[in-house]
């Protein structure tokens, strides 16, 4: 790959004459129709100006991309952006040193940086504890229900659920009708982490792992074992279908009308839009009436792009164009139109709106929506360590949950017990 | 007195330096690197870095997610080695009698030694898919209620079927040579003893195959432990529960997935030393029963 992206600069170097051109390595995780939007924005970038060269890599997924990254860093070999994962911020930004904050890198290269220029609900989550963005935010997408028009419908119920009060309503209704209710394809985050956001909980001590690496996990809390509770006699009663932890195996069911209604992605949208053969709606994530009257905004999940650190000023200054041309509003429209995530930038969500992009596909717009709903103290999302396996022993307690292996109160004792051992060992390994 | 020697040529050396040079590189310097590596707690980047002595052996070792997956592994390895050999001897000696067709039995049955892994994997997971896989809508239509998605007796059931259906070919291979290794003097001599074919497999064909028996099984236990890896990574990911990762499979999880380098290093020295003490078993106490 290395003597390729050589031979590329070298060939680029030759084409272009006499000034040599700066090159950016960016590894990224966007496989599929992403990967070929990406290949896109590179291509513009590239052809936009004559000074630097957008080298996009594709590194596998997010958990491949950033194991990349580290190897990468400690043999000194690091790209100069990477793409990291929510679950992987705590890690890359504990680290300080692996990283140059994308705020002081505009703030020196690109003479300003104003985090106001975010949109409220991806403000945050890559950012310290002072709001001081270290990561910019690529692929922002939050968790949306999906509903197949058609199968509602043939059940008599005219709209989706707002709460799950009323999905509870609604659920025999579809049953009868032949199909599952519901499915959902990632339990962490969207039955748990923004469950939280959501309903304004807090997640975890530390301001959510904001301030310190040295906290405790909350999710062993009494809305979280209701939620699973009822879960799980939606699961028994046949309201609420599992196709297993993978992504795709949950969208299928949706896509082949098993069940009627899906949890996902915004970010599902384009792809959902070219898979399946019905009408298909798209709304907030249903809340509980019973724990919050007013629902707060989601937060962001997808990733962020880091610069990383030791490369030369010449280099810092390429990666620092490449980002300020990828927050432009034109690009940013462009991300959002092809990929279903959503807008970073106030001016971008602006310039979708006065294109009357959302009056054509008012679906699309949902996700931002959802994100700009009022925010709550605990809405600006998490900082944990050792994040990804933390989630891996969440979805153990939620299968053996729905397998009967445990009681709700236990597995959540054992996922508190569990995560927190791994908080404990994180925090060890950052002081 | 003169000692008698024979000069030294430096040939025998170079002969084994590729196999030296390998080894070194693949294993002893990763090994070195995880042994060292085990002993530090460190952040995923490498830029703070303690000496913390036994403390990423006593966090994961200790943990139930450890304990979990080195539980299944000795189920599922046993299983696996079992079965592979079993169903393999069965398929060898039967088609070993076959007279009409022969070949197109052997190469049928012999087919599934091209197959990779994780391709194997990605056949399973796409015939035990619960949208669209036959073998799950065929189990279900038996009222057995099979769900590997949260089941843990049948996700372990999916993970041994398909490690047991892409091993079978290879040791039926060996097994086929083996039993055409017998010469037919004693198998006639044999025959003229006694009339009952299965005490002739027992007490005849079955010690003198012992030799292929003893190499399959310390390759089989290999590819139990470590080869699966790709089996399990396309098919359960470790779920239900955690209840089909194996010690491997966690191994990659905490360090590539993770970014937890001491806990996974420490993970790995013990899978070592315990597929090391595997072996020293093997060689030490069953190989003395077999007779070359």
């Amino acid at each position: 790959m290395r003597t390729l992206t050589l031979l590329t600069a070298g060939i680029a170097t030759f084409a272009t004459g006499a000034w040599a051109q700066t090159e950016i390595q960016f590894w990224h995780a966007m496989g599929g129709r992403l990967g070929e939007v990406v290949e896109e924005v590179a291509e513009k970038y590239n052809a936009s100006q004559s000074d630097y060269v957008l080298v996009p890599t594709y590194k596998g997924g997010y958990e491949d991309t950033m194991t990349a990254g580290i190897a990468a860093f400690r043999a000194s070999q690091q790209p100069h952006l990477i793409q990291i994962f929510d679950a992987g911020a705590a890690t890359i930004i504990n680290a300080p040193g692996a990283t140059i904050p994308v705020a002081d890198l505009l703030e020196q290269y690109e003479g300003g940086f104003d985090a106001s220029d975010y949109i409220e609900g991806v403000r945050n989550f890559y950012a310290d504890s002072e709001g001081k963005m270290i990561g910019m935010p690529f692929n922002s997408s939050t968790p949306l229900l999906y509903y197949n028009k058609e199968i509602l419908a043939e059940a008599g119920i005219d709209a989706p659920p707002s709460t799950w009060e009323e999905f509870e309503a609604m659920a025999p209704a579809i049953k009868e009708a032949g199909y599952q209710a519901l499915a959902q394809s990632h339990s962490p985050w969207i039955f748990s982490e923004n469950f939280h956001s959501r309903h304004n909980l807090q997640l975890a001590t530390g301001n959510n792992g904001f301030d310190s690496t040295d906290v405790e996990i909350l999710y062993n809390n009494d809305a979280m074992k209701q939620h699973w509770t009822k879960v799980k006699e939606w699961l028994d009663a046949g309201y609420y279908g599992f196709y297993g932890r993978g992504w795709g195996d949950n969208q299928d069911a949706f896509v082949q009308k098993k069940v009627a209604m899906w949890l996902g992605s915004s970010g599902s949208f384009g792809g959902l839009k070219a898979s399946t053969d019905f009408e298909f709606g798209t709304t907030y994530l249903p809340y509980w009436e019973a724990i919050i009257d007013e629902p707060k905004a989601t937060f962001i999940g997808g990733a962020a792009l880091f610069a990383m650190a030791g490369k030369s000023d010449e280099e810092n200054a390429a990666t620092a164009d490449f980002l300020n041309y990828l927050a432009s509003p034109e690009v940013q429209y462009f991300w959002h139109r092809e990929t279903g995530y959503v807008p970073i930038t106030n001016a971008a969500y602006e310039l979708a709106k006065s294109d009357g992009y959302y009056e054509s596909t008012p679906d699309a717009e949902i996700g931002v929506l959802q994100l700009n709903q009022p925010a709550g103290e605990w809405t600006k999302g998490y900082r944990l360590g050792f994040y990804v396996q933390i989630r891996e022993v969440m979805y153990n307690a939620y299968e053996d949950i729905f397998s009967g292996t445990a009681t709700v109160d236990e597995a959540f004792a054992t996922m508190e017990e569990e995560a927190n051992a791994l908080l404990d060992r994180f925090n060890a390994t950052v002081n | 007195m003169k000692r008698v020697q024979f000069e030294h040529s430096a040939i025998p050396y170079l002969f084994i330096a590729p196999q030296i040079i390998i080894i070194s590189i693949f294993f002893l310097w990763p090994s070195a690197q995880a042994i060292y590596q085990s002993f530090l707690l460190e952040d995923a980047f490498g830029l703070s870095s303690q000496f913390v002595w036994f403390k990423n052996y006593t966090d994961t070792i200790f943990s139930n997610a450890w304990l979990q997956a080195a539980g299944f592994t000795l189920i599922f390895s046993s299983l696996v080695t079992f079965l592979s050999l079993a169903l393999a001897l069965l398929l060898a000696v039967k088609a070993n009698e076959v007279i009409h067709g022969a070949s197109t039995y052997k190469t049928l049955l012999m087919w599934a030694y091209a197959i990779a892994p994780p391709v194997a994997g990605l056949m399973g997971n796409l015939m035990f898919n619960p949208i669209i896989g036959d073998l799950y809508n065929f189990m279900n239509l038996f009222g057995f209620d099979f769900d590997h998605k949260l089941d843990p007796v049948d996700a372990g059931f999916v993970v041994v079927l398909i490690s047991v259906w892409k091993q079978v070919s290879i040791n039926f291979i060996f097994f086929l040579a083996g039993l055409q290794g017998i010469p037919k003097s004693v198998q006639e001599a044999a025959k003229m003893d006694c009339n009952s074919s299965t005490r002739r497999f027992w007490t005849i064909t079955f010690p003198l195959l012992a030799p292929t028996t003893f190499f399959l099984m310390v390759i089989n236990i290999t590819y139990a432990f470590f080869e699966t890896f790709g089996i399990i990574d396309t098919t359960t990911q470790g779920a239900p529960g955690g209840a089909t990762n194996t010690l491997v499979y966690k191994v990659y999880q905490d360090g590539f997935r993770g970014a937890d380098i001491g806990g996974s290093s420490a993970q790995s020295v013990v899978l070592m030393i315990l597929v090391l003490a595997l072996t020293v078993i093997q060689f030490r106490y069953i190989e003395k029963k077999v007779h070359y």
